[in-house]
């Protein structure tokens, strides 16, 4: 990615030498800044709401659910979660927020994916801000060296991001249970949850380093039906990343903003049976 | 920035089919209107956009307006263009600052009110007026190694599974407009990137090429993966799909070849797990 910030020198891009002598940087008369800003705006206001709550350490875990920031809960000073996500691997050491813990894994995963690359790229580094805009640095390396290099590690991330998903999945599980436990019942968290959860999973198949483990390294789908058929089911999916990444994004804060609200006694779990 | 003013006060009134390149002159027509532009006219020692005031009728695109500003007021206007049927690629340019394809812009996708500006792609030489040197192009098509026959099979015997060439197929749809190459900031705003980044469109051939069920070039020791990060700087696109914007094709360059491509590159060089499937089960083919 660039290395600088400064307006770039006469000699370079479309304003060179050899280039047809127009001095605006664009001539765009449609409203490019909006798609941008947008997104911007919206991962920022995710990276704020998200970033108070994994540091919060309360209000993660109201009967029968959990936050999906808080899962699983890794460190022994978490909330006692009957049948929950509760591991204590990190033991009684870590004293920060356990969510710290965990969120390490998707947000590499969101941090190194295709389309958010893509969105933060163009919102927040302006590289380029838009199509056909020019950009405002001097230099350019791209993802040929450290530290952008690193985002070449998406698939590791994905692989982590599968069983989170699952961890998530069994979280939705046991939503299906009352404040007392008792199996069999279903609330709006529950069905919040579930909707999340389909979100989830769908974000994460639709992921192109999924879509090419599946099936896309191959050179003879006719010798691999069966990983054809699938990379097919991801291609589909996969054409869909950018409304799954922000709808995933949003049902995840939702759920635990819901689990928030019930934690922090400001609102009942309306039950459906 | 200019303003000048060469408008003809005659403009508009364009009749001679024969001198605009056949079949943009009219007789006006009850919805004939007057369309404000501004054209870039210079050459590699300077220039400005000059105002022109062009008659548009019912159905007509951008490359044809630009024809009766041949015709009528400009004759001396440099463009390039040839079928008119948005399948050769000649027309390039950018239209109220986008790249587009000049022969497949309708007039009615602008207001009658708004000027619309023409240029030349901002990526390249400037020749003249709306004409560019693409011979960038040329060159990095030269870099990408060819299909590599596989050995053993005669010409005539080719034989692949539809399955197998459906992904490479829809890299041939391309008409090497370059308005990818143009777009791309990686080059657009860096001119001294042009000796190592061959720009999506090459890319995508590299794709295609790794992607070929017949391509042998593994085999006779050229690792397109490796060529692909090394020398045609695919560590330089990140992945901000302008290149797939502006496709007149609609050829998905990012999520079907750039970002496999990348994919590629990984499994090779970043993932320990699939070179150490590839040794044991010597898969990837």
């Amino acid at each position: 990615m660039a290395t600088g910030t400064q307006p770039p020198p006469a000699s370079t891009g479309v304003r060179g030498p050899s280039r047809a002598a127009i001095a605006p940087r664009h001539l765009r008369t449609d409203r490019w800044w909006l798609a941008p800003a947008a997104t911007a705006a919206g991962l920022l206001a995710f990276i704020v709401y998200s970033t108070w709550r994994a540091f919060a350490n309360d209000d993660y875990y109201a009967a029968p659910y959990v936050s999906p920031f808080y899962s699983p809960c890794l460190a022994e000073n978490c909330a006692p979660m009957r049948s929950g996500p509760n591991w204590e691997i990190f033991g009684s050491w870590w004293g920060l927020s356990p969510a710290l813990l965990i969120l390490i894994f998707p947000l590499g995963f969101r941090l190194t994916c295709y389309y958010y690359r893509k969105a933060y790229y163009r919102g927040f580094w302006a590289s380029p801000p838009a199509c056909a805009v020019a950009e405002p640095h001097a230099k350019y390396s791209g993802e040929t060296r450290f530290p952008l290099i690193l985002q070449n590690i998406h698939r590791y991330f994905f692989y982590a991001a599968v069983p989170v998903a699952g961890i998530l999945t069994y979280d939705t599980v046991l939503a299906f249970r009352d404040e007392h436990y008792a199996w069999g019942h279903m609330g709006l968290g529950s069905l919040i949850f579930l909707v999340n959860i389909v979100l989830i999973w769908a974000y994460t198949l639709s992921c192109h380093s999924c879509r090419h483990i599946i099936g896309g390294r191959l050179r003879h789908f006719s010798k691999h039906p069966v990983r054809y058929r699938l990379w097919d089911w991801a291609g589909r999916l996969n054409g869909r990343h950018m409304q799954l990444a922000w709808a995933s994004l949003i049902s995840v804060a939702v759920s635990d903003f819901y689990v928030y609200l019930l934690a922090s006694g400001a609102f009942d779990d309306p039950r459906f049976f | 920035m200019s303003t000048g003013t060469d408008t003809d006060p005659g403009a508009g009134t364009g009749t001679s089919s024969a001198a605009t390149g056949g079949g943009t002159g009219t007789s006006a027509s009850a919805s004939a209107y007057e369309a404000k532009f501004r054209v870039w006219r210079g050459d590699a020692d300077g220039g400005e956009l000059k105002d022109f005031a062009v008659e548009v009728n019912d159905g007509e695109v951008v490359l044809d307006i630009i024809h009766r500003l041949q015709a009528t007021q400009a004759a001396d206007l440099a463009v390039r263009w040839n079928c008119k049927a948005g399948k050769c690629g000649s027309c390039s340019a950018e239209i109220n600052g986008r790249p587009r394809l000049m022969c497949m812009t309708r007039m009615s996708v602008f207001s009658r009110e708004e000027t619309i500006t023409v240029t030349p792609l901002r990526a390249f030489p400037v020749i003249r007026d709306l004409v560019t040197d693409v011979s960038f192009n040329y060159t990095k098509a030269r870099e990408v190694p060819s299909f590599v026959p596989p050995p053993g099979v005669a010409a005539g015997e080719y034989r692949m599974q539809q399955v197998d060439v459906d992904r490479s197929q829809e890299f041939r749809k391309c008409i090497e407009c370059f308005l990818c190459q143009d777009t791309c900031h990686v080059v657009r705003d860096h001119e001294e990137n042009k000796a190592a980044f061959a720009g999506p469109r090459f890319l995508m051939r590299v794709a295609e090429l790794d992607m070929h069920p017949l391509d042998a070039a593994a085999e006779s020791g050229l690792d397109r993966k490796k060529t692909a990060q090394d020398e045609h700087g695919l560590g330089y696109c990140n992945i901000t799909k302008c290149c797939t914007e502006v496709c007149p094709e609609h050829i998905k360059i990012t999520d079907n070849a750039l970002i496999p491509l990348k994919e590629r590159a990984v499994d090779r060089k970043y993932d320990p797990l699939v070179w150490l499937g590839n040794k044991i089960r010597r898969r990837g083919e």
